[in-house]
C-alpha cells in the first residue's frame, strides 16, 4: 500500500474561453490549473491556499473528477483515476468525499437532513449494518447534532449546524480522503472553532486524510500538517506548516505571510508588513516567466524570461523562484 | 470636549411576522476626529444596523428607531436620528459617508466610475461637468488608481474588486466627510488587497482628519486597525475599551471566548481551538438575561442565577473601560489567566 493517500503529477486544467456563435471557436484558456504536483499521505491534512483565481478551488474539483483534468495525472489511493470511466469513478468517489463552502446551497432545502445524508447510502447502494436511519442517526451524532433532528430541513439549523450536516454527508461511505472547500470560511469565529476541532477530532477518530483548501490563513496554519501555497495556476512553494510559517523561501508566501491581519495589537503593529503592488494578473494571459514576477519586489529579467523550476529541497518541500529567501 | 459622533442609547427593531426583531438594544458610542472606533461581533450581532440608523438608511415605514445619535458640527450639534430626513439627506455624503463591504452591488453597473465620482461631488458643490470630472480625477489618484486618467471612463464591471473598493472609497470622500463609517470594507478582498485597503484608509484618514467607524468580525484587522473597540453580541455592546484594554486585559466573557476561538498565525505549535459551546441568540427571542449566559461557561460564579433573569448593565470596570457583566471586578481581573 502506497504512503501516499492522493499524488497529483503536473495536473493541469484550463478552461476554453467560447467566442460568441456557435462557429467561433474558442478565444482562449483560462490557465486555472497549471502543472500542480502533490501528495497527500495517509492520515495527514494538506492546506492549500492562494488568493481567489489561484485555482485552489480547480485542483480540489478536479481531484473529485468533476472537472476533467487537461493533462496530468491523479492518483488515488494506488490507482490511477485520470481516465477512469464515470461508472468506476462513482465507485471511487465513496472513497474521496467533498465538503463545501456554503453550507446554504449545498443542501437541497426539500429534502430533509435523512434524506440528504442517507443519499450517500441509496445512491451507492450501500445497506450499513443496522439499517440506514440508524447509521444516518450515529453520523448525526458523531458530528455533533442531536438524531431527533433526522427529520427536519436545512433551513431549521443554523450556518454551523448545516455544515455538520454537509460533513455528516461525507462521512456516511467512510471516506479515506476528504476534500474540504473553504469549509469554515462562511461561518463566524466562534462557530468557526467548533468545526475546526469537529474536523480536528474526525481525523484522529476515523485517519481521515484531508485536502484542505482555504484562504484564511490562520485557519490553514492550524490545521494543516503541510502547506501548498499556489499563485495563478502553479505551486509556489510547499512545505511542512511549521517550516512555511518560521522561513517562508518563496517572496509570494513572504508577502502573503506578512499581509494576514494578527489578533494581538503589539505583534500585528510592530511587524514588518510587505505590501504587494497592484492585483493579480488575469490567468488568460499569465506574465511571461515566474507569474509572479509582475508583483515581485525582487524580480530581476531571468524572472520575466524563464519560468523558475521546481526545486525538491527536501521529500516534503518544494520550491520554485530564481531568487528565494 | 466631545467627540464628533456620540450614539446614545439607541434601538432599533423591525417588525416582522415571526415578532419583533431587537437588532440594536441600548447601544451607546462614541467616536472623535482622527480616531478610528472599531466595532466588533458576529453575524446577527446589530453591528450593522445601529449604524445604518446613525446614517439615516432604514426605511422609517419598516423600522422602529429610538435613542440619539448626535452629530457635532462646526455649526452645532444635529440628532440625526430624531431630525427630518431631509436634514439627515444633506450631512449623508457631506458630513459623513459610508462604505460598504461588496462594491460591486454598492456601485451602479450602468454609470462609469468617474461619472459616480462626479455625481456625489455635484450635489453639494457648483461646478461644471468638466470640474466634476476633475473632482473624480484627483480622487482616483488620490486613492491610487493606477493610470487614473484613462480608468476614469472605466465601467465598475472593468476594475478589479481591490479597485472597486477604492473606487468606492474616492466616492466616500469626494465631498471631504468628517465620518467614514466602513461596514466590512476588506471581507470580500483577499489578504494582500485587504492590506492594501487597510493602509489606504489609514494614510486618509491622517490627511483629512476623520474619524471612521470600522464595522467587522476580524479580530485581526481589529488589532492593526482600530483605536477603540466595541464588541456587540446580540444586539448590545458587551464590552468597550482600548484595543489594548480588549486584547490584554477583557473584562467580557464573551470577548475572552472570541479571542480564543481565533487560531494565531503567530501561535507556532496548534493547539486545540477553545470554541464557544452553542449559537448566538436570535434577535427575536432574545434571552431574558445576558443575552450571552446560555453559552456562558462563568454563569456559576455570579450568585443567585442572576444571569438568566436580570440584564446586566454596561458599567465602568477600569478608568476607560467598560463591560457589561455581573462577574466581580475580581473574577473580570482574572478572566485573562483563562486566554488560549
Amino acid at each position: 500500500m502506497s504512503e501516499n493517500i492522493l499524488e497529483l503529477n503536473n495536473l493541469t486544467k484550463y478552461f476554453p474561453i467560447k467566442g460568441k456563435g456557435i462557429l467561433s471557436g474558442t478565444k482562449g484558456l483560462v490557465k486555472a490549473v497549471d502543472g500542480v504536483s502533490l501528495t497527500v499521505k495517509r492520515g495527514e491534512t494538506v492546506g492549500l491556499v492562494g488568493e481567489s483565481g489561484c485555482g485552489k478551488t480547480t485542483v480540489g474539483r478536479t481531484v473529485m473528477k468533476l472537472y476533467e483534468p487537461t493533462s496530468g495525472q491523479i492518483i488515488f489511493d494506488g490507482q490511477d483515476i485520470t481516465d477512469i470511466k464515470r461508472k468506476e469513478m462513482k465507485i471511487v468517489r465513496s472513497k474521496m468525499q467533498m465538503i463545501f463552502q456554503d453550507p446554504f446551497s449545498s443542501l437541497n432545502p426539500r429534502h430533509t437532513v435523512g434524506t440528504i445524508i442517507s443519499s450517500s447510502f441509496t445512491i451507492h447502494g450501500i445497506e450499513p449494518e443496522g439499517g440506514i436511519e440508524h447509521a444516518v442517526g450515529e453520523l448525526l451524532e458523531l458530528v455533533g447534532l442531536n438524531p431527533e433532528h433526522i427529520n427536519r430541513f436545512p433551513h431549521e439549523f443554523s450556518g454551523g449546524q448545516r455544515q455538520r450536516i454537509g460533513i455528516a454527508r461525507a462521512l456516511a461511505l467512510k471516506p479515506k480522503l476528504i476534500v474540504a472547500d473553504e469549509p469554515v470560511s462562511a461561518l463566524d469565529v466562534s462557530i468557526q472553532a467548533q468545526v475546526v476541532n469537529l474536523l480536528d477530532d474526525l481525523q484522529q477518530e476515523l485517519g481521515l486524510s484531508y485536502l484542505f483548501v482555504a484562504h484564511d490563513l490562520s485557519v490553514v496554519q492550524h490545521i494543516s500538517d503541510r502547506v501548498v501555497v499556489m499563485y495563478l495556476g502553479k505551486v509556489m512553494e510547499m512545505a511542512p506548516t511549521a517550516e512555511l510559517f518560521k522561513h517562508p523561501r518563496h517572496p509570494y508566501t513572504k508577502a502573503l505571510l506578512s499581509a494576514v491581519p494578527v489578533a494581538d495589537p503589539k505583534v500585528g503593529r510592530s511587524r514588518e508588513r510587505i505590501i504587494l503592488q497592484g492585483d493579480l494578473p488575469s490567468p488568460v494571459n499569465p506574465p511571461a516567466g515566474c507569474v509572479f514576477n509582475t508583483r515581485c519586489w525582487k524580480a530581476q529579467d531571468i524572472c520575466r524570461t524563464e519560468i523558475p523550476e521546481t526545486i525538491q529541497i527536501s521529500p516534503l518541500q518544494t520550491l520554485a523562484c530564481h531568487f528565494p529567501e | 470636549m466631545s467627540k464628533f459622533l456620540e450614539v446614545r442609547n439607541l434601538n432599533v427593531s423591525f417588525p416582522t411576522e415571526d415578532g419583533m426583531v431587537r437588532a440594536s438594544n441600548g447601544v451607546t458610542y462614541s467616536v472623535g476626529l482622527g480616531e478610528t472606533l472599531a466595532i466588533v461581533g458576529e453575524s446577527g450581532s446589530g453591528k450593522s444596523v445601529s449604524n445604518l440608523a446613525v446614517m439615516g438608511l432604514h426605511n422609517p415605514t419598516r423600522t422602529e428607531i429610538s435613542g440619539e445619535a448626535i452629530l457635532n458640527l462646526k455649526s452645532g450639534s444635529v440628532d440625526v436620528i430624531s431630525a427630518d430626513t431631509e436634514t439627515v439627506r444633506k450631512l449623508r455624503g457631506k458630513e459623513m459617508a459610508m462604505i460598504f463591504q461588496d462594491p460591486m452591488s454598492a456601485l451602479h453597473p450602468f454609470f462609469s466610475i468617474g461619472d459616480q465620482i462626479a455625481e456625489a461631488w455635484h450635489l453639494y458643490n457648483k461646478g461644471s461637468k468638466a470640474d466634476g470630472k476633475n473632482k473624480a480625477l484627483e480622487m482616483l489618484e488620490l486613492v491610487g488608481i493606477p493610470d487614473a486618467a484613462k480608468r476614469i471612463n472605466d465601467f465598475p464591471h472593468q476594475f478589479s474588486g481591490g479597485m472597486r473598493q477604492r473606487a468606492m472609497i474616492a466616492m466616500a470622500l469626494v465631498n471631504n466627510p468628517s465620518l467614514l463609517i466602513a461596514d466590512e470594507p476588506t471581507t470580500a478582498l483577499d489578504v494582500t488587497v485587504q492590506s492594501q485597503i487597510l493602509s489606504l484608509l489609514k494614510e486618509l484618514q491622517i490627511k483629512f482628519n476623520m474619524a471612521i467607524i470600522l464595522i467587522t468580525h476580524d479580530l485581526g484587522v481589529v488589532a492593526e486597525f482600530a483605536d477603540r473597540i466595541c464588541v456587540m453580541y446580540g444586539g448590545r455592546i458587551v464590552e468597550d475599551g482600548t484595543v489594548e484594554d480588549i486584547f490584554y486585559q477583557p473584562k467580557h466573557p464573551y470577548t475572552l471566548g472570541l479571542l480564543n476561538s481565533v487560531p494565531r498565525i503567530t501561535a507556532g505549535t496548534s493547539h486545540r481551538l477553545k470554541a464557544i459551546p452553542g449559537q448566538p441568540p436570535s434577535l427575536i427571542n432574545l434571552p431574558k438575561g445576558c443575552s450571552f449566559a446560555p453559552r456562558c461557561e462563568y454563569t456559576s460564579k455570579v450568585a443567585g442565577g442572576k444571569c438568566s433573569t436580570e440584564v446586566p448593565t454596561l458599567d465602568v470596570k477600569n478608568a476607560g473601560h467598560l463591560s457589561r457583566c455581573f462577574l466581580s471586578t475580581e473574577s473580570l481581573n482574572n478572566l485573562v489567566k483563562d486566554k488560549a
